[in-house]
């Protein structure tokens, strides 16, 4: 027996989905983070992609590990199943929870802190293992829940609120998840709703580990001059190197840009990504020119944006582990206990 | 000076004369091949239908120091080990002054007599055999390898004669086992004839004999870690994930070999998921991801893996999901040591992590246990919705038992405890994460992507009400804390009940124990009562204890609680939960790293005991027997 999610009664001008359901339907409690900060436009971006996906929000599974960025899964998607893990774990956790059931949506909200810093070896390993999720790190290069100390991704040179400079050198997960085996690779500012929320559609529709390092200042401790994370600083150095449209397989497709501009990459599921290109030499299929390219314009002081890579025929860890196409959580007894017979043979085999 | 005679001279002891009833110690190099020599040793005797306890003692290394293996030949079918060497069989001169000491006056020892040995490295007061098994082997194979390997062989068919082995069990052993490579079943009965022909035209048969007897029965050989993975595979685990750590890794080994074979469908896709994390930490968080999503999932570890998924184990006890975790303990940290026996991880497992936690173990005595709890540990953390530990040691775990057979009931199901379903829910059935709506303290929960607009939550530490709204209020986390209070209350009723042993007269003595301990105890047991100590026994199998072993303990005027570590950690655990007083509990502490003996038992409670009745004299109380 299937359940149809019936959609609740909105004023009928709200806009409506495949499903019929309103943006309404796919919110979740109230934000309790500070006004203004980054990830609550990164809530809204999730919120807006999965409805434009027409995904039924139940079929969606959140797993966030902890810091104001893995608060955020309370504020959207509450017919999905959250769940606030530990600090630096949510990888993990995303993974056991992935094999047990391949048929959910997974989607990691984690922090900088959370992924870069004591999460860094779960972050790295999640992603060379293949599991097919959204990783969203909403990056503020700041701890926002302990109030303020550097994280991992802090630039280096960068000034803290209390005007200290950090002297560390700053991870670039773009470049770390590039390297490790993400299928799917992008970044984008959280003030940019036009070029966040197809990339967050892109990787809800691909197969495989698709990795979102998301731009997201921190207004409290990380929004001031000397920050590398600021709003103002970033829409400065944006680079953005494509505009990103995710059309579904059984969305017609219709030709808005001009031939030569638009590069289209259709995914295993059969939705396609189509990119309208603002630099010509720049092929997100590539993975060695997009780790060139990266570096290239980092050393420009440049802050590159957009589809940064993708793999449209990537694989997942159940098809490296060659899982049943049933969920583990579905199998029952019979599928699982061999019974006496097969107990007998093995005493047997003990003697 | 060595002689191959048993008969010495006037100061020589009498050898000792024992039928199925003696030890035999093998000491040699690792990595030398002489594993698979042994265990056809041991099996054979097994085949004979004579009880065997077989134990491995290595080295944390793959190849170049010591290792021994123990045989205690025991007709009565005592298990455990006895203590005492009867027959050794030193082939590694790095520890043979320790290895000859060790030797029971008038015992045996088989040595490799190919080189001549000074007369200072023996002893008069035992017996001494040479075989020149180099020599043999030397002459009868040109390729190093093989004379090597072969001579492991070899000495086993020497012993063969000298203690009346079958060898029509060791030829039927090799055919079984290599019934694939049948080319190395001649070159294996050949080596052993070597041994075996030499010896019978040079030695006569010792004093040690063995006799075909039957009490073996149906009786199987197995390790505690196989058959963990075993009861795995019953219980219907999906997931295992795991980080490699002596002694545990074995269990995982067997897992995946398991399910290859009964967990593979037609078409060749798995029904279950084997992960190796890149440590402890994401191997237990990959365990709550998938038993939060309703899969059976399972890791295996030892303590220093305990140790790094502390903050973990606290999460699966306050968000409430199932996980099973077999701890197979060694001693501390590092390498060494670790690669030895302890019960050491109780108090680790059982207050595993911050805040207000408790988690239940299961105590598994033996292989047959190791796959009995091994399964219900499945059914019981998606009942209680919590933690289950099964704590082996490397003694069950690593080393071959006889046990029972495995059984199984085919009628038995896989029980999922409390898991709403899409049809509960749209009937309109309550549902509030965590509310106690039975009384047991236990919730029910659903799984994600269950239903499309009912029963959905957001899972979190704490900061939760019975509705798993957010809530910093100091009244629900009290609430929530004594439901989870009553949780574990309602676990005392649903794990494992103690067993108890009543002596033959009526006792105010009693003693406690658990897991490896077992056999040995219970030998010690049959040992002093015959010398006039008679004690009631009671095995724990359980943490949260049952009001049993509380009653048990108050019907008692001492209680002896035996446990393999430093610091009397079950005793701790009955003076927290029980409110024992310190007095009543006297702690019998072996923690050496090698398995307990049931001398060092007799001699450690017998003089208890003494003291005891001693005291009483002075004071001019009697024991009320
Ligand atoms: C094991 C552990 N150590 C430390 C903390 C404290 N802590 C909570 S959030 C946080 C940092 C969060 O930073 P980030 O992931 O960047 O999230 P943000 O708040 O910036 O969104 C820390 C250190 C914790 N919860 N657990
Ligand atoms: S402290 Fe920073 S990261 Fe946290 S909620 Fe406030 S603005 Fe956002
Ligand atoms: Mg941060």
């Amino acid at each position: 027996m299937t359940y149809i999610l019936k959609p609740k009664l909105h004023h009928p001008s709200l806009p409506k989905n495949a499903l019929g359901f309103t943006r309404r339907d796919y919110e979740g409690r109230v934000s309790t983070l500070c006004a203004g900060c980054g990830h609550d436009s990164i809530s809204a971006a999730i919120i807006q992609a999965v409805w434009e996906l027409s995904i039924e929000p139940h079929r969606v599974a959140k797993i966030s590990g902890i810091g104001c960025s893995s608060k955020t899964p309370d504020y959207f998607l509450s017919q999905s199943h959250g769940f606030n893990s530990v600090h630096g774990r949510m990888p993990s956790v995303l993974t056991g929870a992935n094999l047990a059931n391949r048929d959910l949506i997974y989607l990691g909200v984690s922090g900088d802190g959370d992924s870069a810093s004591i999460g860094l070896g779960q972050f790295a390993h999640s992603i060379r293992r293949g599991v097919n999720m959204s990783y969203i790190v909403e990056n503020n290069g700041v701890y926002g829940l302990t109030k303020g100390q550097f994280s991992a991704t802090s630039d280096k040179g960068s000034k803290s609120k209390k005007g200290v400079e950090n002297t560390e050198s700053g991870i670039d997960l773009v470049a770390l998840a590039l390297q490790l085996g993400a299928t799917y690779v992008g970044r984008s500012f959280s003030g940019d709703k036009e070029q966040l929320v197809p990339l967050i559609k892109g990787a809800l529709s691909h197969h495989g580990p698709a990795f979102l390092d998301v731009i997201s200042p921190c207004v409290a401790f990380n929004n001031h001059t000397g920050s590398t994370k600021s709003f103002d600083y970033v829409r400065e150095h944006n680079e953005a190197v494509n505009r990103l449209d995710v059309i579904l397989g059984r969305t017609p497709i219709t030709a808005e840009y001009k031939a030569g501009e638009v590069r289209e990459v259709t995914q295993h599921d059969g939705s396609v990504l189509r990119l309208r290109k603002l630099h010509d030499d720049y092929d997100p299929t590539d993975k060695i020119g997009a780790a060139n390219y990266l570096q290239e314009r980092h050393a420009e002081g440049e802050i590159v944006t957009g589809l940064l890579y993708v793999d449209p025929e990537a694989t997942d860890l159940h098809d490296r582990l060659d899982t049943t196409a049933r969920p583990l959580n579905q199998l029952n007894t019979a599928d699982l206990t061999p019974g006496a017979d097969a107990l007998a043979k093995i005493n047997a085999s003990l003697r | 000076m060595p002689d191959t005679l048993t008969q010495g001279g006037s100061a020589k002891p009498a050898g000792l004369a024992a039928v199925n009833d003696f030890v035999v110690k093998f000491a040699n190099v690792n990595g030398s091949g002489s594993a698979s020599a042994n265990g056809l040793f041991a099996k054979a005797i097994i085949r004979m239908g004579v009880p065997v306890a077989a134990r491995n003692i290595f080295p944390s290394n793959i190849q170049g120091l010591p290792t021994w293996y123990e045989v205690r030949v025991s007709g009565a079918g005592h298990l455990g080990r006895r203590g005492g060497v009867d027959l050794a069989v030193p082939l590694n001169p790095q520890t043979w002054e320790d290895d000859v000491k060790e030797i029971s006056p008038g015992g045996y020892l088989f040595y490799d007599s190919t080189k001549p040995l000074p007369a200072s490295k023996f002893r008069d007061d035992i017996h001494i055999i040479g075989v020149p098994l180099t020599a043999i082997c030397n002459e009868a194979y040109k390729i190093p390898r093989e004379r090597q390997l072969f001579k492991n062989i070899c000495y086993v068919g020497a012993l063969s004669w000298l203690i009346n082995i079958d060898p029509a069990v060791v030829e039927q052993l090799l055919k079984e086992e290599f019934a694939s490579k049948p080319k190395l079943i001649g070159a294996n009965l050949n080596a052993f004839n070597l041994g075996r022909d030499w010896a019978k035209a040079n030695l006569k048969p010792i004093g040690l004999q063995l006799q075909t007897s039957d009490a073996v029965g149906d009786r199987i050989f197995v390790e505690g870690n196989a058959a963990a993975a075993l009861g795995a595979v019953y219980g219907g685990a999906t997931v295992c994930a795991w980080y490699p750590i002596t002694p545990s890794t074995s269990v995982a080994e067997a897992f995946t070999g398991y399910c290859e074979d009964f967990r593979t469908n037609a078409d060749g896709t798995k029904n279950y998921a084997i992960v190796q994390g890149e440590d402890e930490i994401a191997s237990i968080g990959i365990v709550v991801g998938a038993g939060w999503n309703g899969a059976r999932a399972f890791t295996c570890t030892s303590g220093p893996g305990i140790s790094l998924m502390n903050e973990f184990i606290g999460l699966s006890y306050f968000a409430e999901i199932p996980v099973v975790i077999f701890d197979v303990q060694r001693g501390g940290p590092s390498t060494g040591m670790p690669t030895r026996t302890q019960q050491s991880d109780l108090l680790l497992a059982a207050y595993a992590s911050h805040g207000d936690t408790k988690h239940v173990l299961l105590l598994p005595s033996d292989p047959g246990e190791c796959f009995t709890m091994g399964a219900q540990a499945f059914d019981l953390a998606d009942r209680l919705q919590t933690t289950v530990f099964v704590m082996l040691d490397l003694d069950i775990g690593m080393q071959e038992w006889l046990v029972e057979p495995f059984k199984w009931d085919d009628a038995r199901r896989i029980d999922r405890g409390k898991v709403m379903t899409a049809e509960e829910l749209e009937a309109g059935k309550f549902f509030g994460r965590y509310t106690d709506v039975d009384g047991d303290g236990i919730p029910y929960r659903t799984w994600p992507g269950t239903h499309p607009n009912k029963g959905a939550y957001f899972t979190r530490g704490t900061s939760r009400n019975r509705l798993a709204g957010y809530s910093e209020k100091g009244i629900d986390y009290q609430d929530n804390m004594e439901r989870l209070l009553k949780k574990f209350h309602t676990a005392a009723a649903l794990v494992p009940a103690p067993v108890v042993r009543s002596a033959k007269q009526s006792t105010k003595i009693g003693a406690l124990y658990f897991g490896s301990t077992a056999p040995a105890m219970h030998e010690a047991l049959e040992t002093l009562e015959r010398q006039g100590h008679h004690i009631d026994a009671m095995r724990v199998r359980a943490f949260p204890f049952s009001q049993e072993v509380f009653d048990f303990i108050h019907a008692h005027d001492e209680i002896c609680v035996v446990e393999q570590n430093r610091d009397a950690q079950l005793r701790s655990l009955l003076m927290i939960e029980g409110g024992i007083d310190p007095a009543h509990l006297t702690s019998i502490l072996h923690y050496d790293g090698t398995p307990i003996t049931a001398r060092f038992l007799c001699d450690a409670i017998g003089k208890r005991l003494e003291a005891r009745k001693a005291t009483r004299q002075v004071t001019g109380k009697a024991d009320k027997q």
